[in-house]
């Protein structure tokens, strides 16, 4: 077993747990701190598959913004949730078994792939990636401009629309 | 060398964890951290066919534009779940009734 392999099985292990910490745990704001801990160890993962840029894109939108956005809400509305009770809905098994469901059919069907133990990586090892050609597909009319702008405008609609839903009106209710 | 397999199994028991999370969960900022986890996963899975398949531009702008899609999600939906406390003191699905017939 190579050190990438461990370095792999270690951070796939700490993202896993904490993973299902965070949708188990019964007080909001531990499972969203421990939320951050799971981002990290996705980033981990996106190093290793030789995507340094993604990591870094990976750190600064979701921690730094997603899940300090998750945080404050979750301050914001502390005290409506009595955490004596459980969290889960009662038929929480249910959902149990659909998500086991979902994960056995996911592996069933990747395990029924013929080409898949001879996949070798694409990349060269020691290479990121390619971020000069990825700026210039963004912004090529033949590439991806068209995506890249709606996206730009799916950014500023969400802007317009969080300011105007969330801000207090008066003479409302 | 780490197989594909193992990157592919892993975002499946993420994606299959945050399921868990949207479906189980009372607390509605909750359902939102499962939808995070899943969003996670398909990104992990996109760059593992990116880096050992396609290993072009393409993947790349997909995962960019996951990423756009992800935080313009959760800038809604969390402006959603202040508006409703602000009316109804609540963060429950269950409790916001308002549309029942």
């Amino acid at each position: 077993m190579s050190g990438m392999q461990i370095v792999f099985l270690v951070a796939a292990a700490i993202t896993l747990v904490s993973a299902v910490l965070v949708v188990t745990l019964r007080r909001t704001m531990s499972s969203a701190l421990l939320l951050v801990l799971t981002l990290l160890g996705v980033s981990v993962l996106f190093v290793l598959l030789q995507a340094q840029f993604f990591a870094v894109v990976q750190v600064l939108i979701y921690i730094g913004a997603v899940a300090t956005l998750i945080l404050f809400v979750v301050m914001l509305t502390r005290s409506v949730m009595d955490t004596s009770e459980p969290q889960v809905h009662k038929n929480w098994w249910l959902a149990a078994l659909v998500s086991l469901v979902v994960f056995v059919a996911l592996v069933v069907t990747l395990s029924s792939w013929q080409a898949f133990p001879q996949v070798q990586r694409a990349i060269p090892a020691d290479s990121g990636e390619n971020l000069a050609a990825l700026g210039k597909a963004l912004v090529d009319p033949n590439g991806f401009a068209l995506p890249f702008e709606v996206a730009s405008i799916l950014l500023v609609a969400t802007m317009i629309g969080a300011v105007y839903i969330a801000s207090e009106r008066k003479g409302e209710e | 060398m780490i197989p594909l397999s193992w990157y592919l199994i892993f975002s499946a028991a993420l994606f299959s964890i945050g399921l868990f999370g949207v479906l189980a969960r009372k607390n509605v900022i909750g359902m939102l951290m499962g939808v995070e986890l899943m969003l996670n996963a398909v990104n992990i899975n996109l760059l593992a066919f990116w880096s050992y398949l396609y290993a072009g531009v393409n993947g790349l702008v997909f995962v960019a534009i996951v990423f756009v899609a992800a935080a313009a999600e959760v800038a809604v939906g969390l402006a959603l779940i202040i508006s409703i406390y602000r009316r109804k003191r609540t963060v429950v699905p269950d409790e916001v009734d308002g549309l029942r017939g």
